[in-house]
Protein backbone atom coordinates (compact mmCIF):
# COMPACT_ATOMS: atom_id res chain seq x y z
CA UNK A 1 0.00 0.00 0.00
CA UNK A 2 1.28 3.24 -0.93
CA UNK A 3 1.74 5.75 2.10
CA UNK A 4 -0.69 8.71 2.15
CA UNK A 5 1.08 10.65 5.05
CA UNK A 6 5.06 10.65 5.69
CA UNK A 7 6.23 12.30 8.30
CA UNK A 8 10.31 12.07 8.06
CA UNK A 9 12.86 12.84 11.06
CA UNK A 10 10.24 15.96 11.92
CA UNK A 11 11.46 17.39 15.23
CA UNK A 12 10.16 20.42 17.55
CA UNK A 13 11.02 22.39 20.30
CA UNK A 14 9.60 24.32 22.59
CA UNK A 15 12.23 26.96 24.07
CA UNK A 16 14.65 24.40 24.99
CA UNK A 17 12.02 21.23 25.71
CA UNK A 18 12.11 19.01 22.76
CA UNK A 19 8.71 17.81 22.32
CA UNK A 20 8.72 15.98 19.30
CA UNK A 21 12.19 14.37 18.62
CA UNK A 22 13.04 13.26 14.81
CA UNK A 23 10.05 11.44 14.23
CA UNK A 24 9.64 9.58 11.49
CA UNK A 25 6.57 6.76 10.12
CA UNK A 26 4.11 6.57 6.83
CA UNK A 27 0.78 5.93 7.01
CA UNK A 28 -0.34 3.27 4.45
CA UNK A 29 -3.64 4.60 2.58
CA UNK A 30 -7.05 2.96 4.21
CA UNK A 31 -5.01 1.94 7.20
CA UNK A 32 -5.95 2.72 10.73
CA UNK A 33 -2.85 4.56 12.45
CA UNK A 34 -2.86 4.96 15.99
CA UNK A 35 -0.48 6.69 18.31
CA UNK A 36 0.06 6.06 21.69
CA UNK A 37 2.37 7.39 24.58
CA UNK A 38 2.06 8.10 28.27
CA UNK A 39 1.30 12.25 29.14
CA UNK A 40 3.32 14.68 27.19
CA UNK A 41 5.04 11.88 24.75
CA UNK A 42 4.39 15.23 22.49
CA UNK A 43 1.05 13.09 20.57
CA UNK A 44 -0.56 16.47 20.42
CA UNK A 45 2.18 18.76 19.07
CA UNK A 46 2.69 15.87 16.06
CA UNK A 47 -0.82 16.09 15.38
CA UNK A 48 -0.70 20.34 15.52
CA UNK A 49 2.56 20.15 13.30
CA UNK A 50 0.18 17.53 10.49
CA UNK A 51 -2.22 19.82 10.84
CA UNK A 52 -0.30 23.03 10.12
CA UNK A 53 -1.03 24.81 13.65
CA UNK A 54 2.46 24.23 13.86
CA UNK A 55 5.95 24.34 11.88
CA UNK A 56 8.50 21.55 12.41
CA UNK A 57 11.53 23.15 13.42
CA UNK A 58 13.30 19.93 11.15
CA UNK A 59 12.18 17.43 9.19
CA UNK A 60 9.12 17.79 6.56
CA UNK A 61 5.64 16.31 6.14
CA UNK A 62 4.20 14.91 2.66
CA UNK A 63 0.71 14.13 1.93
CA UNK A 64 -0.10 12.28 -1.62
CA UNK A 65 3.26 13.26 -2.41
CA UNK A 66 3.19 16.96 -1.81
CA UNK A 67 5.04 18.84 1.22
CA UNK A 68 2.33 19.84 3.90
CA UNK A 69 4.52 21.45 6.61
CA UNK A 70 4.65 24.99 6.77
CA UNK A 71 1.02 25.37 5.76
CA UNK A 72 -1.86 26.77 7.43
CA UNK A 73 -4.15 24.92 9.09
CA UNK A 74 -7.20 25.51 6.16
CA UNK A 75 -5.00 24.79 3.15
CA UNK A 76 -3.86 21.75 5.21
CA UNK A 77 -7.79 20.65 5.58
CA UNK A 78 -8.68 22.09 1.64
CA UNK A 79 -5.48 19.17 0.95
CA UNK A 80 -7.86 16.56 2.77
CA UNK A 81 -6.67 16.10 5.70
CA UNK A 82 -9.63 16.55 8.64
CA UNK A 83 -9.17 16.91 12.25
CA UNK A 84 -10.83 16.99 15.71
CA UNK A 85 -9.69 18.49 18.72
CA UNK A 86 -8.48 16.87 22.20
CA UNK A 87 -10.51 19.46 24.14
CA UNK A 88 -13.63 19.39 21.59
CA UNK A 89 -14.69 22.90 20.25
CA UNK A 90 -17.82 23.04 18.25
CA UNK A 91 -19.46 26.54 17.55
CA UNK A 92 -21.80 26.25 20.28
CA UNK A 93 -24.08 28.47 19.91
CA UNK A 94 -25.04 26.71 15.94
CA UNK A 95 -27.26 23.74 15.59
CA UNK A 96 -25.48 20.75 15.27
CA UNK A 97 -26.34 20.25 11.41
CA UNK A 98 -24.83 23.67 10.84
CA UNK A 99 -22.09 22.67 12.74
CA UNK A 100 -21.61 20.01 10.33
CA UNK A 101 -22.87 21.69 7.32
CA UNK A 102 -19.71 24.48 8.13
CA UNK A 103 -18.00 21.91 7.47
CA UNK A 104 -19.18 20.46 4.38
CA UNK A 105 -19.40 23.86 2.58
CA UNK A 106 -16.05 23.23 1.90
CA UNK A 107 -17.07 21.07 -1.06
CA UNK A 108 -20.61 22.29 -1.20
CA UNK A 109 -20.20 26.09 -1.52
CA UNK A 110 -24.72 25.69 -2.05
CA UNK A 111 -25.85 25.95 1.68
CA UNK A 112 -28.64 23.33 0.58
CA UNK A 113 -26.47 20.92 -0.59
CA UNK A 114 -24.04 21.14 2.00
CA UNK A 115 -27.32 20.62 4.25
CA UNK A 116 -27.79 17.58 2.78
CA UNK A 117 -24.16 16.59 2.66
CA UNK A 118 -24.45 16.75 6.56
CA UNK A 119 -27.44 15.02 7.30
CA UNK A 120 -25.87 12.28 5.42
CA UNK A 121 -22.91 12.34 8.24
CA UNK A 122 -24.97 12.88 10.61
CA UNK A 123 -26.56 10.06 10.31
CA UNK A 124 -23.47 7.81 10.25
CA UNK A 125 -22.63 9.57 13.32
CA UNK A 126 -25.87 8.67 14.88
CA UNK A 127 -26.51 12.40 15.60
CA UNK A 128 -29.02 12.92 12.91
CA UNK A 129 -31.95 12.68 15.83
CA UNK A 130 -30.35 15.67 17.36
CA UNK A 131 -29.24 17.75 14.31
CA UNK A 132 -31.54 20.67 15.42
CA UNK A 133 -29.84 20.69 19.47
CA UNK A 134 -27.87 23.50 19.86
CA UNK A 135 -24.17 22.09 19.37
CA UNK A 136 -23.26 24.21 23.27
CA UNK A 137 -25.89 21.86 24.98
CA UNK A 138 -24.92 18.29 24.00
CA UNK A 139 -23.62 15.74 26.29
CA UNK A 140 -19.97 14.72 25.96
CA UNK A 141 -20.24 12.14 23.56
CA UNK A 142 -22.34 13.35 21.62
CA UNK A 143 -20.13 16.55 21.36
CA UNK A 144 -17.00 13.95 20.52
CA UNK A 145 -18.92 12.40 17.72
CA UNK A 146 -20.07 15.82 16.25
CA UNK A 147 -16.67 16.82 16.23
CA UNK A 148 -15.42 13.75 13.80
CA UNK A 149 -18.56 14.23 11.93
CA UNK A 150 -17.87 17.63 11.48
CA UNK A 151 -14.22 16.85 10.35
CA UNK A 152 -15.89 14.18 7.90
CA UNK A 153 -18.00 16.29 6.29
CA UNK A 154 -14.86 18.22 4.53
CA UNK A 155 -14.76 14.87 2.89
CA UNK A 156 -10.89 14.03 3.95
CA UNK A 157 -8.99 11.38 3.03
CA UNK A 158 -6.97 11.48 5.97
CA UNK A 159 -8.71 11.63 8.73
CA UNK A 160 -6.69 12.81 12.41
CA UNK A 161 -8.63 12.08 15.51
CA UNK A 162 -7.22 13.31 19.06
CA UNK A 163 -8.05 11.15 21.79
CA UNK A 164 -11.92 11.08 21.03
CA UNK A 165 -12.19 8.27 22.75
CA UNK A 166 -11.16 10.02 26.24
CA UNK A 167 -13.73 10.88 28.38
CA UNK A 168 -16.19 8.16 27.38
CA UNK A 169 -17.77 5.48 28.71
CA UNK A 170 -17.31 1.67 28.23
CA UNK A 171 -20.47 1.71 26.08
CA UNK A 172 -19.69 5.16 24.39
CA UNK A 173 -15.98 3.54 23.46
CA UNK A 174 -17.61 0.35 21.62
CA UNK A 175 -19.73 2.52 19.80
CA UNK A 176 -17.12 5.07 18.60
CA UNK A 177 -15.10 2.27 17.36
CA UNK A 178 -17.43 0.40 15.30
CA UNK A 179 -18.60 3.96 13.46
CA UNK A 180 -14.76 4.65 12.94
CA UNK A 181 -14.14 0.66 11.39
CA UNK A 182 -17.08 1.27 9.70
CA UNK A 183 -16.09 4.53 7.64
CA UNK A 184 -12.47 2.44 7.21
CA UNK A 185 -14.04 -0.16 5.88
CA UNK A 186 -16.95 1.18 3.60
CA UNK A 187 -14.80 4.64 2.29
CA UNK A 188 -11.89 2.96 2.34
CA UNK A 189 -10.42 6.61 4.66
CA UNK A 190 -7.38 6.54 6.37
CA UNK A 191 -7.56 7.29 9.92
CA UNK A 192 -4.57 8.73 12.28
CA UNK A 193 -5.78 8.81 16.21
CA UNK A 194 -3.90 9.69 19.20
CA UNK A 195 -5.23 7.23 22.02
CA UNK A 196 -5.04 6.48 25.61
CA UNK A 197 -8.04 3.80 25.82
CA UNK A 198 -6.10 1.10 25.10
CA UNK A 199 -8.87 -1.10 24.75
CA UNK A 200 -9.41 0.70 21.78
CA UNK A 201 -6.63 1.18 20.35
CA UNK A 202 -5.98 -2.62 19.99
CA UNK A 203 -9.53 -3.37 18.40
CA UNK A 204 -9.22 -0.31 16.17
CA UNK A 205 -5.48 0.07 14.95
CA UNK A 206 -4.25 -1.74 12.08
CA UNK A 207 -0.69 -0.25 13.44
CA UNK A 208 0.88 1.16 16.00
CA UNK A 209 3.68 3.95 16.72
CA UNK A 210 4.50 4.54 20.68
CA UNK A 211 6.19 7.86 21.53
CA UNK A 212 7.98 8.43 24.80
CA UNK A 213 9.80 11.75 25.86
CA UNK A 214 9.02 12.83 21.91
CA UNK A 215 10.73 10.09 20.29
CA UNK A 216 9.35 7.14 18.59
CA UNK A 217 10.19 4.11 20.41
CA UNK A 218 8.43 1.18 18.93
CA UNK A 219 6.39 0.78 15.71
CA UNK A 220 4.22 -2.16 14.32
CA UNK A 221 0.98 -3.81 14.61
CA UNK A 222 -0.92 -3.64 17.96
CA UNK A 223 -0.22 -6.96 19.04
CA UNK A 224 3.81 -6.88 18.53
CA UNK A 225 3.85 -3.00 19.99
CA UNK A 226 2.36 -4.23 23.42
CA UNK A 227 5.22 -7.37 24.17
CA UNK A 228 8.10 -4.75 23.55
CA UNK A 229 9.51 -4.16 26.94
CA UNK A 230 10.64 -0.57 26.09
CA UNK A 231 6.69 0.32 25.70
CA UNK A 232 5.26 -1.44 28.57
CA UNK A 233 8.29 0.12 30.52
CA UNK A 234 7.33 3.92 28.87
CA UNK A 235 3.17 2.97 28.88
CA UNK A 236 2.61 0.90 31.88
CA UNK A 237 5.33 1.59 34.38
CA UNK A 238 8.43 -0.27 34.85
CA UNK A 239 6.76 -2.28 37.60
CA UNK A 240 4.93 -3.70 34.91
CA UNK A 241 7.68 -5.27 33.20
CA UNK B 1 -33.94 34.32 -6.53
CA UNK B 2 -37.33 35.28 -4.10
CA UNK B 3 -38.22 31.55 -3.63
CA UNK B 4 -34.87 30.86 -2.51
CA UNK B 5 -35.26 33.80 0.08
CA UNK B 6 -38.63 32.92 0.98
CA UNK B 7 -37.39 28.91 1.77
CA UNK B 8 -37.76 27.51 4.64
CA UNK B 9 -39.33 31.10 6.15
CA UNK B 10 -42.13 30.19 8.44
CA UNK B 11 -45.25 31.66 6.99
CA UNK B 12 -46.55 33.61 10.46
CA UNK B 13 -43.56 35.51 10.14
CA UNK B 14 -44.06 36.30 6.51
CA UNK B 15 -47.02 37.85 7.50
CA UNK B 16 -45.75 39.21 10.61
CA UNK B 17 -43.37 40.69 7.80
CA UNK B 18 -45.44 42.34 5.29
CA UNK B 19 -47.79 43.94 8.05
CA UNK B 20 -44.84 46.17 9.99
CA UNK B 21 -44.02 46.69 6.25
CA UNK B 22 -47.41 48.13 5.43
CA UNK B 23 -47.83 49.66 8.39
CA UNK B 24 -44.59 51.55 7.94
CA UNK B 25 -44.89 51.73 4.27
CA UNK B 26 -48.41 53.76 5.38
CA UNK B 27 -47.05 55.91 8.31
CA UNK B 28 -46.51 59.51 6.73
CA UNK B 29 -50.72 59.19 5.86
CA UNK B 30 -51.08 59.51 9.75
CA UNK B 31 -47.74 60.64 10.86
CA UNK B 32 -47.53 64.38 12.09
CA UNK B 33 -43.89 65.86 11.22
CA UNK B 34 -42.65 64.97 14.62
CA UNK B 35 -43.49 61.73 14.60
CA UNK B 36 -42.14 61.16 11.20
CA UNK B 37 -38.83 62.87 12.31
CA UNK B 38 -38.93 60.20 14.73
CA UNK B 39 -39.49 57.53 12.39
CA UNK B 40 -36.67 59.16 10.26
CA UNK B 41 -33.90 58.50 13.01
CA UNK B 42 -35.39 55.13 13.91
CA UNK B 43 -34.60 53.44 10.50
CA UNK B 44 -31.55 55.64 10.08
CA UNK B 45 -30.74 53.70 13.70
CA UNK B 46 -31.66 50.68 12.04
CA UNK B 47 -29.84 50.60 8.98
CA UNK B 48 -26.56 51.50 10.75
CA UNK B 49 -27.15 48.85 13.29
CA UNK B 50 -27.61 46.00 10.39
CA UNK B 51 -24.73 47.12 8.67
CA UNK B 52 -22.63 47.01 12.29
CA UNK B 53 -24.25 43.84 12.94
CA UNK B 54 -22.53 41.91 9.70
CA UNK B 55 -19.07 42.75 11.22
CA UNK B 56 -20.14 42.09 15.20
CA UNK B 57 -22.70 40.18 15.27
CA UNK B 58 -22.11 37.58 12.21
CA UNK B 59 -18.50 37.96 11.86
CA UNK B 60 -17.85 38.87 15.93
CA UNK B 61 -15.32 41.77 14.93
CA UNK B 62 -15.91 44.18 17.24
CA UNK B 63 -16.14 47.57 15.52
CA UNK B 64 -16.27 50.58 17.85
CA UNK B 65 -15.60 53.04 14.57
CA UNK B 66 -18.35 52.52 12.40
CA UNK B 67 -18.67 56.03 12.38
CA UNK B 68 -16.11 56.39 10.31
CA UNK B 69 -17.34 54.97 7.46
CA UNK B 70 -20.76 57.39 8.21
CA UNK B 71 -18.65 60.06 8.02
CA UNK B 72 -16.92 59.28 4.84
CA UNK B 73 -19.82 58.34 3.19
CA UNK B 74 -21.53 61.90 4.42
CA UNK B 75 -18.50 64.23 3.44
CA UNK B 76 -17.44 61.94 0.09
CA UNK B 77 -20.75 62.68 -1.63
CA UNK B 78 -22.03 66.07 0.37
CA UNK B 79 -18.30 67.69 -1.72
CA UNK B 80 -18.75 66.56 -4.31
CA UNK B 81 -22.13 67.86 -4.59
CA UNK B 82 -21.05 71.62 -3.01
CA UNK B 83 -18.20 71.34 -5.33
CA UNK B 84 -18.93 70.17 -8.23
CA UNK B 85 -22.92 69.67 -8.25
CA UNK B 86 -22.45 65.90 -8.34
CA UNK B 87 -26.06 64.32 -7.05
CA UNK B 88 -25.69 62.04 -4.32
CA UNK B 89 -26.66 58.89 -5.99
CA UNK B 90 -23.89 59.44 -8.66
CA UNK B 91 -21.85 60.04 -5.24
CA UNK B 92 -23.15 57.32 -3.23
CA UNK B 93 -21.04 54.37 -5.16
CA UNK B 94 -17.77 56.67 -4.85
CA UNK B 95 -18.73 57.13 -1.25
CA UNK B 96 -18.83 53.69 -1.30
CA UNK B 97 -15.71 52.94 -2.82
CA UNK B 98 -14.00 55.57 -0.32
CA UNK B 99 -15.89 53.70 2.78
CA UNK B 100 -14.81 50.21 1.40
CA UNK B 101 -11.04 51.01 0.67
CA UNK B 102 -11.17 52.52 4.56
CA UNK B 103 -12.60 49.30 5.45
CA UNK B 104 -10.01 46.63 4.15
CA UNK B 105 -7.01 49.14 4.94
CA UNK B 106 -8.32 48.73 9.27
CA UNK B 107 -9.18 44.82 8.15
CA UNK B 108 -5.82 44.42 6.37
CA UNK B 109 -3.64 45.52 9.27
CA UNK B 110 -5.94 43.63 11.81
CA UNK B 111 -6.55 40.30 10.30
CA UNK B 112 -3.48 39.88 8.67
CA UNK B 113 -1.20 40.62 11.79
CA UNK B 114 -3.58 38.35 14.18
CA UNK B 115 -5.08 41.85 15.99
CA UNK B 116 -8.65 40.57 17.71
CA UNK B 117 -10.86 41.43 20.08
CA UNK B 118 -10.42 44.52 22.32
CA UNK B 119 -7.38 45.51 20.29
CA UNK B 120 -9.11 45.55 17.27
CA UNK B 121 -11.84 47.55 18.52
CA UNK B 122 -9.01 49.96 19.65
CA UNK B 123 -8.06 49.88 16.20
CA UNK B 124 -10.86 51.11 14.93
CA UNK B 125 -11.37 53.82 17.20
CA UNK B 126 -8.02 55.19 16.39
CA UNK B 127 -8.40 55.13 12.63
CA UNK B 128 -12.04 57.34 13.11
CA UNK B 129 -10.54 59.53 15.84
CA UNK B 130 -7.82 60.39 13.65
CA UNK B 131 -9.75 60.69 10.86
CA UNK B 132 -11.63 63.57 12.62
CA UNK B 133 -8.72 65.34 13.39
CA UNK B 134 -7.56 65.05 9.96
CA UNK B 135 -11.11 66.52 9.17
CA UNK B 136 -10.62 69.19 10.97
CA UNK B 137 -7.89 70.93 9.22
CA UNK B 138 -9.31 69.80 6.14
CA UNK B 139 -10.10 72.97 3.97
CA UNK B 140 -11.89 71.49 1.33
CA UNK B 141 -14.30 70.32 3.41
CA UNK B 142 -14.63 73.20 5.66
CA UNK B 143 -12.28 72.29 8.63
CA UNK B 144 -13.90 72.96 11.68
CA UNK B 145 -16.02 75.25 10.90
CA UNK B 146 -18.32 72.89 8.98
CA UNK B 147 -19.56 71.40 5.46
CA UNK B 148 -22.89 73.31 4.70
CA UNK B 149 -25.22 72.13 1.41
CA UNK B 150 -27.42 74.42 0.03
CA UNK B 151 -30.78 74.64 1.69
CA UNK B 152 -34.11 76.22 0.64
CA UNK B 153 -37.99 75.73 1.44
CA UNK B 154 -38.89 72.85 -0.92
CA UNK B 155 -42.36 72.71 -2.16
CA UNK B 156 -41.18 69.72 -4.24
CA UNK B 157 -39.41 66.70 -3.70
CA UNK B 158 -36.29 66.16 -5.97
CA UNK B 159 -35.27 62.47 -5.37
CA UNK B 160 -32.70 62.87 -7.92
CA UNK B 161 -30.45 65.61 -5.87
CA UNK B 162 -31.77 64.35 -2.70
CA UNK B 163 -33.67 67.63 -1.78
CA UNK B 164 -37.39 67.78 -0.25
CA UNK B 165 -39.59 67.71 2.68
CA UNK B 166 -39.17 64.58 4.98
CA UNK B 167 -41.36 62.48 3.74
CA UNK B 168 -39.95 61.84 0.58
CA UNK B 169 -36.55 61.29 3.10
CA UNK B 170 -38.91 58.79 5.31
CA UNK B 171 -39.10 57.09 2.35
CA UNK B 172 -35.78 56.78 1.14
CA UNK B 173 -34.15 55.78 4.78
CA UNK B 174 -36.97 53.19 4.99
CA UNK B 175 -35.82 51.40 1.06
CA UNK B 176 -32.80 51.88 2.37
CA UNK B 177 -33.43 49.67 6.03
CA UNK B 178 -35.61 47.16 3.82
CA UNK B 179 -33.42 46.71 1.41
CA UNK B 180 -30.24 45.86 4.37
CA UNK B 181 -33.12 43.46 5.86
CA UNK B 182 -32.93 41.34 2.86
CA UNK B 183 -29.54 41.68 2.58
CA UNK B 184 -28.60 40.04 5.44
CA UNK B 185 -30.87 37.76 5.53
CA UNK B 186 -29.36 36.43 2.11
CA UNK B 187 -26.09 36.37 3.18
CA UNK B 188 -26.79 34.77 6.77
CA UNK B 189 -28.09 31.95 4.41
CA UNK B 190 -24.92 31.78 2.31
CA UNK B 191 -21.53 30.00 2.58
CA UNK B 192 -20.34 33.39 3.71
CA UNK B 193 -22.90 33.36 6.24
CA UNK B 194 -22.19 30.14 7.41
CA UNK B 195 -18.42 31.17 7.58
CA UNK B 196 -18.65 33.95 10.00
CA UNK B 197 -20.98 32.28 12.26
CA UNK B 198 -18.22 29.85 12.52
CA UNK B 199 -15.13 32.56 12.83
CA UNK B 200 -16.71 34.07 15.19
CA UNK B 201 -17.73 31.17 17.56
CA UNK B 202 -14.41 29.57 17.46
CA UNK B 203 -11.57 30.44 14.88
CA UNK B 204 -9.37 28.04 15.13
CA UNK B 205 -12.21 25.57 14.50
CA UNK B 206 -13.09 27.32 11.41
CA UNK B 207 -9.46 27.13 9.86
CA UNK B 208 -9.16 23.32 10.98
CA UNK B 209 -12.73 23.22 8.16
CA UNK B 210 -10.88 24.61 5.65
CA UNK B 211 -11.87 28.23 6.27
CA UNK B 212 -9.75 30.76 5.22
CA UNK B 213 -10.63 32.93 8.09
CA UNK B 214 -8.45 36.20 6.82
CA UNK B 215 -10.47 36.43 3.57
CA UNK B 216 -13.79 36.32 5.08
CA UNK B 217 -13.13 38.41 7.82
CA UNK B 218 -12.18 40.68 5.13
CA UNK B 219 -15.48 40.18 3.14
CA UNK B 220 -17.21 41.36 6.27
CA UNK B 221 -15.42 44.51 6.90
CA UNK B 222 -15.73 44.99 3.61
CA UNK B 223 -19.70 44.58 2.80
CA UNK B 224 -19.98 46.45 6.72
CA UNK B 225 -17.87 49.47 5.69
CA UNK B 226 -19.33 49.60 2.48
CA UNK B 227 -23.30 49.45 3.75
CA UNK B 228 -22.91 51.95 5.90
CA UNK B 229 -21.39 54.69 3.65
CA UNK B 230 -25.06 55.16 2.11
CA UNK B 231 -26.18 55.69 5.82
CA UNK B 232 -23.46 58.70 5.69
CA UNK B 233 -25.12 60.15 2.59
CA UNK B 234 -28.52 60.25 3.87
CA UNK B 235 -27.36 61.89 6.84
CA UNK B 236 -25.56 64.94 4.93
CA UNK B 237 -28.63 65.78 3.15
CA UNK B 238 -31.09 65.19 5.90
CA UNK B 239 -29.21 67.22 7.91
CA UNK B 240 -27.21 69.35 5.49
CA UNK B 241 -24.16 70.43 7.61
CA UNK B 242 -21.55 68.11 8.93
CA UNK B 243 -18.69 69.10 11.29
CA UNK B 244 -16.02 66.72 12.15
CA UNK B 245 -16.53 67.00 15.79
CA UNK B 246 -19.87 65.59 15.33
CA UNK B 247 -19.97 63.08 12.76
CA UNK B 248 -16.56 61.41 13.58
CA UNK B 249 -17.32 61.75 17.47
CA UNK B 250 -17.05 57.98 19.72
CA UNK B 251 -20.24 58.89 20.44
CA UNK B 252 -21.67 58.30 17.62
CA UNK B 253 -19.55 55.14 17.00
CA UNK B 254 -21.41 53.97 20.14
CA UNK B 255 -25.26 55.01 19.57
CA UNK B 256 -24.94 52.89 16.33
CA UNK B 257 -23.89 49.96 18.59
CA UNK B 258 -26.25 50.09 21.37
CA UNK B 259 -29.45 49.15 19.01
CA UNK B 260 -28.39 46.13 17.86
CA UNK B 261 -26.55 45.10 21.48
CA UNK B 262 -30.66 46.02 22.86
CA UNK B 263 -32.25 44.36 20.49
CA UNK B 264 -30.22 41.09 20.00
CA UNK B 265 -26.45 41.30 18.29
CA UNK B 266 -26.09 38.40 15.26
CA UNK B 267 -29.70 38.40 14.64
CA UNK B 268 -31.79 40.00 11.92
CA UNK B 269 -34.34 41.81 13.96
CA UNK B 270 -31.68 43.08 16.50
CA UNK B 271 -30.81 46.19 15.38
CA UNK B 272 -34.53 46.78 13.96
CA UNK B 273 -35.69 46.07 17.49
CA UNK B 274 -33.33 48.23 19.24
CA UNK B 275 -33.85 51.28 16.91
CA UNK B 276 -37.12 51.25 17.47
CA UNK B 277 -37.26 50.74 21.59
CA UNK B 278 -34.11 53.04 22.08
CA UNK B 279 -34.68 56.01 19.99
CA UNK B 280 -38.86 55.94 20.25
CA UNK B 281 -38.80 55.09 23.92
CA UNK B 282 -36.32 58.38 24.69
CA UNK B 283 -38.00 60.46 22.08
CA UNK B 284 -41.34 59.64 25.04
CA UNK B 285 -39.56 60.10 27.33
CA UNK B 286 -38.06 63.35 26.39
CA UNK B 287 -41.71 64.25 25.12
CA UNK B 288 -43.07 63.48 28.40
CA UNK B 289 -40.60 65.42 30.40
CA UNK B 290 -41.32 68.74 28.55
CA UNK B 291 -45.08 68.39 28.93
CA UNK B 292 -44.36 67.78 32.60
CA UNK B 293 -42.12 71.29 32.18
CA UNK B 294 -39.09 69.78 33.22
CA UNK B 295 -35.65 70.59 31.21
CA UNK B 296 -33.39 67.84 31.36
CA UNK B 297 -30.76 67.48 28.61
CA UNK B 298 -29.02 64.34 30.05
CA UNK B 299 -31.92 62.47 30.09
CA UNK B 300 -31.32 60.51 27.15
CA UNK B 301 -28.08 59.77 27.58
CA UNK B 302 -29.24 58.19 31.27
CA UNK B 303 -32.26 56.28 29.21
CA UNK B 304 -29.73 54.66 27.20
CA UNK B 305 -27.51 53.66 30.21
CA UNK B 306 -30.44 52.05 31.93
CA UNK B 307 -32.13 50.69 28.73
CA UNK B 308 -28.28 48.56 28.11
CA UNK B 309 -28.04 47.83 31.84
CA UNK B 310 -31.10 46.09 31.80
CA UNK B 311 -30.16 44.06 29.04
CA UNK B 312 -26.80 43.02 29.91
CA UNK B 313 -28.25 41.65 33.21
CA UNK B 314 -31.86 40.34 32.30
CA UNK B 315 -31.48 39.50 28.78
CA UNK B 316 -27.51 39.39 28.14
CA UNK B 317 -28.71 37.95 24.23
CA UNK B 318 -31.12 40.60 23.39
CA UNK B 319 -34.72 41.45 23.55
CA UNK B 320 -35.29 39.59 20.07
CA UNK B 321 -34.35 35.76 20.61
CA UNK B 322 -36.90 35.87 23.48
CA UNK B 323 -39.60 37.34 21.27
CA UNK B 324 -38.53 34.90 18.54
CA UNK B 325 -39.31 32.23 20.64
CA UNK B 326 -42.40 33.51 21.99
CA UNK B 327 -43.48 34.35 18.47
CA UNK B 328 -42.39 30.45 17.41
CA UNK B 329 -40.19 32.13 14.51
CA UNK B 330 -37.32 29.93 15.21
CA UNK B 331 -35.26 29.71 12.21
CA UNK B 332 -31.20 29.61 12.13
CA UNK B 333 -30.99 32.88 11.55
CA UNK B 334 -30.75 33.53 15.67
CA UNK B 335 -28.37 31.79 17.40
CA UNK B 336 -31.10 31.41 20.45
CA UNK B 337 -34.30 30.68 18.72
Amino acid sequence: MPALLEVMNVSKNFSGLRAVADVSFAVPEGSIFAVIGPNGAGKTTLFNLIAGLLAPDEGSIAFVGARIDRLPPDEVCRRGIGRTFQIVRPFPTLSVEDNVAVGALLHHPNPESAMRRAHQVLLRLDLFEKRRHLAGALTLPDRKRLEVARALATEPKLLLLDEVMAGLRPTETDRMVDILKKLNAESGLTILLIEHVMRAVMSVATRVLVLHHGAAIAEGTPETVVRKPAVVQSYLGAEAV
Amino acid sequence: MIARLLHGVPRHALVLLAVVLAILVAAPVFANDYLLTVLIIILYFAYIGQAWNILMGFAGQLSLGHALYVGLGAYTTAALYVHFGIGPWLGMPVAILISVACGAVIGFLAFRFGVGGVYFAILTIAFCEFTRIGFDHFDWVGGSSGLFLPVANYTRNDLLNLRGQPVMFYYVILALTAGAFVMCHALLRSRVGYYWQAIREDELAARSLGINTFRYKMIAIIISSGMTAPAGVFYAFYYNNLFPEQTFFILRSIEIILGPIIGGIGTLFGPVIGAFLLTGLSEALQELLTAYGLDTPGAKRVFYGVCLLFVVMVLPHGIWPPIARLLRLGRRETPEA
